[in-house]
């Protein structure tokens, strides 16, 4: 049963961890016929500690920004032996790799057009390095280089909107999904797979460990974060918003008191508000509320 | 000469991660189980198998308690129980 | 056939002939003809591989990467910036034993941002993991990266390999070279058949973490290989010279008029043909000088500079290149094989010249002969303007 496994059990993530979930997920919807290129980061760092490694395809993992450039490689060299059409290619890396150091690699694959899938893993900090604050670290949110102190409510600046970014390199297909939501995850990219040209998913990940709750609590945390409109889950198919999950919007307040990230908002209704505002914002924006 | 370089996925045993658990590992009732393979599909080890009602099974190899399958059956037909050190091997 | 040309069109042809699958790099002066050259030949179908255009030299190296571990042969080229800015990626791909030919355009370091030629970009990045190879003239230039891929791609060596060609004047010189014919080429070069690859049928994982349990011993295999190199260097000269009917020797070094020579300058590309020709001036006048030429930088062939200056009371080692805050990098490592033995030079002087291209005429390597007396100097910089130096600044 094991050799079967395209991501195998005993690597080395900790309990509960939703990254090693997702990662899992997308592969075994990718299938066999992939080459996965791998950022820095927790995922690659628990997959693959030498000699053991949890890949059941071939995997590469360079540097820590290069993940996407490396692929673009990857997917030149099977297109120059004639094999792009059967193999998959999928470069991957967290929030930190994908959206900060590694936005470069990334934006210039989407615009050459590389027949690759690029899943970033968003867990909101730059985890495997000790939960500090990223360029997708949400507003408010308690990280170690932005903490919250007498001074100080947290992440000063809201998510740096990498779904948006990426669909203005007029891709094909750009999707947000969510661990909480696995077959929806596994729909997205098989559907992704099946197209031609860039493809961006970000991944919504909880981190028992950096996000401060119970490991057995990923998928209400998931689930919340995704009610409140605070991670939209939508897709942009050529440049058309094309689905969204509706929802029926709880207030942030209950996805907030799940966290011990957020815990230093408890007695600061002010701050509260900025956040709901956020989630109005992407409930307007993505037309998430459900019809009646 | 090369030193360490590369790893083939065939020779790659994996780390015995089932040692880590602390205090709980899932039970798996087989009563009410609908085979909705939830909990094989949402297991960060990749350690449940099964196919049939009632047929869910963990490798307590790699299990590292983490209580989420228990959280995502729909029938609550895993409990999450104190580890005792006597879990069932397959 | 011999063509009157360009040097970075000349290396485009070879590069071409050695049929690369996949290219990747980005524009860099004095690197940029070679590349437009090869995108040419794309666009026209005369060299059939994928040309990826990138955002930044990084990724430059990241694609040659990841096609080579695809099991493709790859090329890339830059210079100076360029090759600082990909220097991870450098280290990176060596140490995944991945056998990526590059060239480098040599050239000034910033600040203050010079374009024209020295050789402190490669020579920082000695370090590495790369064999690294000087080019005196073209036609070195062009065999240099036909031997690039047939060293890089031994099954013993599996190590990148950095041709080194002086910008501006090796890449943008007319010489006549003779670039080889592409049944040659084929049947010097076959096709690159890899020890490891990323292919479904049989997966493996590449760059994996290693912790202190395993990193030591392969940085301790690379080593090792190098080593051995400096023999493989001299076994695919000699097969060069089958096919091709040019002779490296030992691709090692080159000594020219050392044997009795009293006053010997040991230096490293384009630089020698001037040298040559002041050793020649002076040898007809009855001075007994000489010149060593590297050729091999990485691995450095210590046991060849011994033998050949064991015999000589006077080394001047010409740098291009500068350490600051310690001695001239190419004088450090001549000293270093010539130390601690039974014979050697009395004097080992170093100098250094050329930097951001201030031109090193025959009067100035006659200056280097002139300076290299009985006191040894250190770092000592030839044709310098002192009346561009001032103590204090603002004044």
């Amino acid at each position: 049963m094991e050799d079967k496994h395209l991501f195998k059990p005993g690597h080395t993530a900790c309990a509960g961890c939703g990254q090693a979930i997702a990662a899992r997920l997308v592969i075994e919807a990718a299938g066999a016929n992939t080459i996965v290129a791998n950022n820095t980061g927790c995922l690659e760092v628990f997959s693959t500690k030498y000699p053991e490694t949890a890949w059941g395809v071939p995997w590469i993992h360079s540097l820590f920004e290069n993940s996407a450039a490396v692929a673009s490689g990857i997917e030149a060299a099977l297109k120059y032996l004639g094999k792009k059409d059967s193999i998959n290619v999928i470069a991957q890396g967290g929030d930190g790799s994908s959206g900060d150091i590694g936005l470069q690699a990334l934006s210039g694959m989407l615009e050459r057009g590389h027949d690759i899938l690029y899943v970033c893993y968003d867990n909101e900090a730059y985890m495997n390095t000790g939960v500090q604050r990223s360029g997708l670290t949400p507003f408010d949110t308690n990280t170690t280089t932005s903490p919250s102190g007498s001074l100080s409510a947290g992440n000063l600046r809201p998510k740096k909107p990498m779904p948006e970014i990426c669909n203005a390199h007029g891709i094909p297909y750009v999707a947000t999904a969510s661990a909480g939501f696995p077959q929806d995850l596994t729909r997205k990219v098989k559907k992704a797979i099946s197209i031609r040209g860039p493809k961006y998913i970000q991944v919504h990940v909880p981190c028992p460990l950096g996000w401060r709750h119970a490991t057995n609590q990923m998928l209400p945390v998931a689930k919340l974060a995704v009610e409140t409109g605070l991670y939209p889950l939508f897709e942009y198919e050529n440049g058309v918003l094309s689905n969204r999950k509706q929802i029926v919007p709880k207030p942030v307040q209950e996805y907030l008191q799940t966290q011990g990230r957020f815990k230093h908002l408890v007695n600061n209704p002010e701050e509260v508000k900025k956040i709901q505002g956020i989630a109005d914002n992407n409930i307007k924006k993505y037309n998430l509320k459900a019809e009646a | 000469m090369f030193g360490p370089l590369t790893v083939k996925p065939k020779e790659s045993k994996g780390d015995k991660t089932g040692s880590w658990r602390t205090q709980f590992r899932p039970e798996y009732l087989h009563k009410n189980c609908i085979a909705c393979r939830m909990c094989a599909m949402i297991c960060p080890e990749g350690c449940v198998y099964g196919k049939e009602k009632n047929s869910f099974w963990v490798d307590f190899n790699f299990c590292k308690g983490c209580g989420v399958c228990a959280d995502i059956c729909p029938k609550k037909d895993i409990a999450m129980v104190v580890e005792d050190g006597k879990s069932e091997e397959k | 056939m011999k063509e009157f040309l360009e040097g970075s069109h000349a290396i485009a042809e070879i590069v071409k002939a050695c049929r690369p699958g996949v290219v990747s790099a980005y524009p860099i002066t004095p690197q940029t003809h070679i590349v437009e050259d090869l995108a040419q030949m794309v666009a026209n179908g005369e060299l059939k591989s994928e040309f990826v255009n990138v955002e930044s030299e990084h990724s430059a190296a990241s694609v040659v990467l990841g096609g080579s571990a695809a099991g493709v042969r790859v090329y890339t080229a830059t210079s100076s910036q360029g090759l600082f800015y990909m220097q991870e990626v450098v280290f990176n791909i060596a140490g995944m034993r991945l056998p990526v030919v590059m060239t480098c355009a040599n050239r000034a370091i910033s600040a203050p941002i010079n374009i024209w030629n020295d050789q402190q970009d490669s020579i920082s990045l000695r370090d590495a993991g790369w064999i690294q190879i000087y080019a005196e003239d073209n036609q070195e230039a062009v065999d240099f990266h036909l031997l690039a891929y047939r060293l890089a791609e031994d099954k013993r060596v599996m190590l990148p390999v950095m041709v080194c060609m002086d910008g501006f004047i090796l890449t943008h010189g007319m010489e006549t070279v003779d670039i080889p014919e592409q049944e040659k080429v084929d049947k010097f070069l076959p096709p690159y058949s890899p020890l490891y690859k990323l292919d479904p049928a049989e997966p493996i994982s590449m760059g994996l973490l290693a912790d202190p349990d395993y990193y030591m011993e392969t940085r301790f295999a690379i080593q090792e290989t190098m080593k051995e190199s400096l023999g493989y260097l001299s076994e695919i000269s000699s097969e060069f010279n089958g096919v091709f009917g040019r002779d490296y020797k030992d691709l090692l070094v080159e000594e020219y008029q050392t044997k009795d020579a009293e006053k010997v300058i040991v230096a490293m590309g384009s630089v020698c043909g001037t040298i040559k020709e002041a050793v020649d001036q002076q040898r007809a006048k009855g001075k007994k000088v000489g010149l060593l030429r590297i050729i091999s930088f990485r691995p450095f062939p210590y046991a060849r500079i011994y033998e050949v200056l064991k015999d000589v009371p006077r080394v001047a080692v010409l740098d291009k290149a500068v350490s600051l805050g310690g001695y001239a990098p190419l004088s450090v490592d001549v000293k270093a094989a010539l130390y601690g033995k039974k014979k050697g030079p009395k004097v080992v002087s170093s100098f250094v010249a050329g930097l951001g291209g201030r031109d090193i005429t025959l009067e100035s390597i006659n200056e280097v002969f002139r300076r290299l007396t009985a006191k040894e100097v250190s770092s000592d910089f030839i044709d310098l303007k002192p009346e561009l130096l001032k103590e204090e600044y603002g004044r």
